[in-house]
């Protein structure tokens, strides 16, 4: 209780943090603190996946597909480029704004509120899934795009996409459902109740609807650098 | 352990950030709609970008209002990634030259080899 009073801010306030002889993280809850590590870690493996990226597409002699004509839609006129790409980057942006309503209202203790928001929030990122999936069905189908060729250029493109919104992909696959698990949570009242999880003794507590929100607006982040990146570049 | 019923923020605040993230999102895809090329492109892409993941990360992910210890912990890590980007780039140019040189991209450079 005692460190709650004494804590200094800013750059003195890490020496002291660090320098505690205690737990370095002052008003971070354990399990926050470890999705922030989690997320740096994901971090790398996605860095990892956009330089290998870079690296082919630099490195070849022939011409990169032109992303904005690949990913283009027609609507029964004339295609307009990216423009699935787009709307599945509002949404995913909108998923986010959403979760962080989720957050400040299970704070407030609001079960309603939190538990609705959650599961807009998963519509959205099931919704993003789905329009993945019509993607990648179209670019296998109809574009004949494969991991190891395609017809419009470079035959790394295909393994750079599949791999990389792939892994994104998933992330939110996991993601939707694990939002799905925390909505059933505080609707139970799990929260409310400090009743313990699934394997584990340790109490229900609101911040768990944060840590939830962390995973996500990460998912959200790692798509603006792949949005920039393979998309628009 | 103190417990703070941490991170309670007005609504107002996502509002706004989700509104900036929507208009952030409308000029990076204007970017490609508008078909700027060259310098110009490139610097806007990275410019929104930047713009937007630093909106996720201060605010909707709290990290503006966390204590400079995880801020740290967590931000300063990920420059080394902006070096191992350079060194790929310039490893990546190489490979490309090495193509050109030797597998016949490029016939006028053929006769350096034979010399």
């Amino acid at each position: 209780m005692a460190e709650s009073m004494a804590l200094e801010p800013g750059l003195k306030g890490i020496a002291s943090d660090w320098g505690s002889d205690q737990r370095a993280f002052k008003n971070v809850p354990w399990g926050k603190a470890m999705m922030w590590i989690f997320l740096l870690s994901d971090t790398f493996i996605f860095s990892c996946f956009l330089i290998s990226y870079m690296t082919v597409r630099m490195s070849t002699t022939v011409d990169w597909p032109v992303p904005s004509e690949v990913f283009a839609l027609s609507f029964g006129g004339e295609p307009i480029p990216l423009i699935l790409i787009a709307i599945m980057t509002f949404i995913l942006i909108s998923s986010s704004g959403t979760m962080a309503m989720a957050v400040k209202f299970g704070y407030e203790k609001n079960k309603t509120m939190t538990f609705w928001l959650i599961v807009v929030t998963a519509m959205f990122g099931a919704s993003f899934v789905g329009m993945q999936a019509f993607e990648w069905t179209k670019l296998i189908v109809e574009e004949g795009v494969r991991p190891w060729g395609n017809p419009m250029g470079a035959p790394q493109f295909g393994a750079a996409f599949f791999m990389i919104t792939g892994f994104h992909g998933f992330h939110v696959t996991i993601g939707v459902i694990f939002l799905l698990i925390t909505a059933f949570k505080v609707r139970r009242g799990d929260l409310d109740n400090e009743r313990p999880g699934f394997m584990t003794g340790r109490k229900g507590r609101y911040e768990i609807v944060e840590t939830m929100g962390l995973y996500w607006h990460f998912v959200d982040l790692v798509w603006v650098f792949i949005f920039a990146f393979f998309y628009l570049w | 352990m103190a417990h703070v019923e941490g991170q309670q923020h007005p609504i107002a605040i996502y509002f706004w950030i989700w509104g900036l993230l929507f208009v952030l999102s409308t000029f990076s895809y204007m970017v490609d709609y508008l078909d700027f090329q060259g310098l110009l492109r490139w610097t806007l892409i990275i410019a929104f970008m930047l713009a937007k993941a630093g909106l996720i990360v201060a605010v909707f992910m709290h990290m503006m209002w966390e204590r400079m210890a995880i801020m740290c912990a967590i931000l300063i890590p990920p420059m080394v990634i902006i070096l191992l980007t350079l060194l790929m780039a310039a490893e990546a140019n190489y490979v490309f030259f090495t193509r050109l040189f030797f597998f016949g991209a490029a016939p006028e450079m053929a006769p350096v080899l034979h010399h």
